[in-house]
């Protein structure tokens, strides 16, 4: 019925083919499949074969979810496989549940097993992840070997039943067909899901994508968890389709069969788990003779492995789409992109950010010391001082990249101190970086939703509405031109400007930026003050830090000064700047010096 | 107490092949920032040469010996121009991949041309051992917590006290700067490849008379590195050693009084627990990341 309703509503031509066509032709094309897998004449071995590659295929498609979306790896597939399978073997053979119950159990269990693996190290860097999962892989084929009593030791489990409805081989094909097509579109909807962008901008880029609001421990954490259990659920399919499973068939060498399927097919998208899947299940079996001399197909897998990253990173689909992506471009929006509207946020408190005693000391260096300022609300307000004055240490402090030492930060009168940056940016935090980061394999307008589906940024969950909000701040910055453009083909100064939009998007209590004017031509810096002048005018709160004395000078009303760590002035931007004091610090000359000057 | 005692010689023992493979780890892990997951099977093809020379064609101990170290220079040359030096300005993705896909071809490559039979190799010592007091005192052990002492001694004085080791460490610090001062950066890293293969060929050589050869002691010996070098604290050079001492204490007690199936199963549990409570390791400091 929604559905129904979905297609009633009048949806302009945004995106060719749009996303109903494609879905209706999904749905065409796996329905045809499961007729083909029921009604074709297939013999028993090519049944066996379609039944691996739809199993196997399914648990694939975890990694696509994990490598090719989230950046994290998992070198234990084989093992959350396994849980399922012994989960539906052990289950139905030994304890006589439904296979829908084994099934669901042995699912929960991946689920579970691998949401607790990915908590235990996701934290920490990739390096950590593959070894801890390799551990992992070693220790679950030591208990399926030496755990006799439980899971039958090297003997494995037999007389594995399938449900009732599917117990004929057609039948049972037909029911791996429906799942790997579910789990497939799934998989393939996922990247533009809020959950699916947050995982590639975690991928691109972990401190841009915190500071936009995304917790990063947490995505990651779910992008490992559903690739355990999607591992799970295609164990549980494979230990139905061939009655009896033992340990070999889950060991860390399956696991890297996986890999090599997901990397050579390409990892970026289900279909080239497909792709990868179904040539690694049929080249051995065809060239059988590779499997008479124990090692030597996998030893080829090892070399695939190393000249696929070498020479075809995005594997076979990756490659293929280089071309069609010619054939399929974009049509153009259906309407102009809307006015921005930042709302300047509801008045909770006097100054928009609150700084006291601040201090962040690395060792014996006191970079920041006991500094305290406060930006009042719709006001454009400098932080400046000489290198090494700790403007750019304080910025991290605020955005909560660093832990202060001592102090208080309160954000539109909410005490921040003690928050991770994505819950700052909850709070109505956005930022920019000194050195650009933006999510890379992105175009500009995935970029700039990301920083419009901040949390606590309220668009109600229509995708529409965030597009809408994205190419308004697009629009704002004058780049809505080129919204669907991949972010490397844009110069250095407009990716400046996307960053910029990207926390504009979000519509932001705060709005922080981090050197903007470095690194622009003359050109770009007068176009970034007429920006800057306009975000003012909108009513929006702004601290710059900045070398650029003309840009500072020219933008912010109020300035506050740090020399070595501490506050040396604060005040009205005219005032300050005939400082003695800050003069000095700039220029290095004696302060009656300067003053005679 | 003699059993403490007897399992703490063993476990020390144990746990010095874990330092010397740990060590290769952190050599690599502070000159590219990668962490190299064949360097377990350095360990395994350099034993399996041991094998084809000593045992299979007879020569003398020290002649294969050499050989065996030849071919492990060789292969860690190689490891660097096929796979680390092509992928050097990729992300690390990509080269924790390729490491793996290394250490996968090379162990089943070994696999396919000798097939899947573990091997024995022979002690370098014919006597097998010596009685002191109440301990037994096995002469390989004795070799291999021998040789360690020396190869830690020897590479703190080449790292502190030789132009060559300083111009490691300064590539290890920072490349970019290093290259600026004329030091040649593609070099030191090719020599830090060479380096730690050696250093894994023999931490191999060493631990093939107490275990079998078999194809699988590499992934087995890496695994247990890699948590020595976390529970030292990633990329300390002492913490690498300590690391690896105190890996194989708990792992020989474990077998003796918990289960010896799960031996294997105890280098994990230590690993999760210092991941979860403290992930710096012993001696490690932690880096925050910069914006």
């Amino acid at each position: 019925m929604s559905v129904a309703a979905e297609a009633a509503k009048p949806a302009p031509a945004r995106r060719f083919p749009g996303p109903l066509a494609g879905a209706l032709a999904y749905m065409a094309a796996a329905a045809l499949a499961m007729l083909a897998a029921v009604f074709l004449p297939f013999d028993d071995y090519i049944l066996h074969i379609l039944v691996e590659t739809a199993t196997y295929a399914i648990a694939v498609f975890g990694l696509t979810v994990v490598l090719g979306l989230c950046g994290q790896i998992n070198l234990a597939q084989a093992a959350f496989f396994g849980l399922g399978a012994y989960a539906v073997g052990l289950g139905t053979a030994d304890l006589h549940l439904s296979f829908w119950l084994a099934l669901a159990g042995g699912a929960g269990i991946a689920l579970v097993m691998g949401a607790c693996l990915g908590m235990s190290t996701l934290r920490l860097g990739g390096h950590y992840l593959a070894m801890v999962t390799i551990s992992f892989q070693q220790i679950l084929t030591l208990v399926m070997i030496n755990w006799i009593a439980v899971t039958h030791g090297p003997d494995g489990v037999g007389n594995i039943a399938r449900p009732a409805w599917f117990s004929s081989g057609h039948g049972y094909l037909g029911l791996c067909i429906a799942a790997l097509a579910l789990v497939g579109y799934l998989v393939w909807r996922l990247p533009e899901t809020k959950l699916g962008r947050s995982m590639r901008a975690v991928r691109d880029n972990e401190l841009a994508a915190s500071v936009s609001g995304i917790d990063v421990y947490r995505i990651k954490v779910a992008a490992f968890a559903l690739c355990a259990l999607l591992g799970g659920i295609g164990g549980g399919l494979f230990a139905g389709g061939f009655s009896y499973v033992s340990p070999d068939q889950f060991s860390f060498a399956e696991s890297i069969v996986f890999l090599t399927m997901a990397l050579l097919g390409g990892v970026a998208s289900p279909i080239g788990a497909l792709i990868g899947t179904a040539l690694l299940i049929v080249l051995p079996e065809t060239l059988r003779f590779l499997k008479s001399v124990p090692g030597l197909y996998l030893a080829i897998y090892g070399l695939a492995v190393i000249l696929i990253i070498r020479f075809m990173p995005d594997g076979i689909w990756g490659f293929v789409q280089v071309y069609l992506r010619r054939f399929m471009k974009p049509a153009a929006f259906a309407r102009s992109a809307p006015e921005l509207v930042l709302v300047p946020a509801k008045l909770e408190a006097e100054s928009a950010l609150e700084v006291e005693g601040l201090s962040k000391h690395f060792g014996g260096l006191k970079a920041v010391d006991s500094v305290s300022f406060s930006v009042r609300r719709g006001s454009v307000h400098a932080l400046i001082g000489p290198n090494g004055s700790g403007k750019t240490t304080t910025l991290n402090v605020l955005s909560g990249l660093y832990t202060p030492t001592a102090g208080k930060i309160a954000l539109d009168g909410h005490d921040v101190t003690a928050l991770p940056p994505h819950a700052r940016t909850a709070v109505g935090l956005g930022r920019t970086f000194q050195n650009i980061r933006l999510f890379r394999s992105m175009s500009a307008l995935d970029n700039v939703v990301i920083g419009a589906e901040r949390p606590g940024h309220d668009l109600g969950r229509i995708h529409a509405a965030l597009v809408d909000q994205a190419r308004a701040a697009l629009a704002f910055v004058g780049l809505e031109g080129r919204a669907r453009d991949p972010i490397t083909s844009f110069s250095y100064g407009h990716q400046r400007l996307i960053e910029i939009a990207r926390a504009l998007a979000g519509n932001p209590t705060l709005l922080l930026l981090d050197e903007p004017a470095a690194g622009l031509n003359s050109t770009e810096k007068v176009e970034l003050r007429g920006l800057l002048k306009r975000i003012a005018g909108e009513g929006l709160t702004i601290l710059i830090i900045d070398h650029d004395m003309a840009l500072v000078s020219d933008v912010a009303e109020h300035i506050t000064v740090l020399n070595f760590g501490r506050r040396i002035a604060d005040g009205v931007a005219g005032e300050v700047l005939r400082n003695p004091d800050v003069i000095a610090a700039y220029l290095g000359a004696e302060p009656d010096v300067a003053h005679r000057a | 107490m003699d059993l403490v005692l007897q399992l703490l010689f063993t476990g020390i023992g144990i746990g010095a092949v874990y330092a010397l493979v740990a060590l290769g780890f952190v050599l690599i892990f502070r000159a590219t920032n990668v962490v190299n997951f064949a360097q377990g099977e350095f360990s395994m093809v350099a034993a399996f040469i041991m094998v084809v020379f000593a045992v299979d064609l007879g020569w003398p101990y020290w002649l294969s010996f050499i050989v065996s170290l030849g071919g492990m220079a060789l292969l860690g040359a190689l490891f660097n121009l096929g796979v680390y030096y092509p992928l050097r300005n990729r992300s690390f993705l990509p080269v924790i991949i390729a490491t793996i896909g290394a250490s996968i071809f090379l162990a089943n490559s070994v696999l396919a041309l000798y097939g899947p039979q573990p091997q024995v190799l022979q002690g370098w010592f014919d006597t097998p051992g010596i009685q002191l007091g109440p301990v037994y005192l096995d002469s390989q052990y004795l070799l291999i917590i021998a040789v360690t002492i020396v190869l830690v001694a020897f590479q703190y004085w080449f790292f502190e006290h030789t132009l060559l080791g300083k111009k490691l460490q300064a590539t290890s610090q920072d490349k970019e700067m290093a290259s600026l001062i004329g030091i040649p950066v593609s070099a030191m890293i090719m020599l830090t490849f060479v380096y730690s293969a050696l250093l894994g060929g023999i931490a191999g050589i060493l631990v093939a008379p107490v275990l079998f050869v078999s194809i699988q002691m590499g992934a087995t010996i890496a695994l247990k590195a890699f948590a020595a070098t976390i529970i030292g604290g990633f990329g300390d050079v002492a913490g690498a050693i300590i690391g690896g001492l105190a890996l194989g204490v708990i792992e020989t007690f474990g077998a003796a009084y918990i289960s010896v199936p799960y031996k294997d199963g105890f280098a994990f549990l230590v690993l999760v627990a210092f991941l979860i409570f403290r992930p710096q390791g012993l001696f490690g400091e932690r880096v925050a990341e910069k914006a």
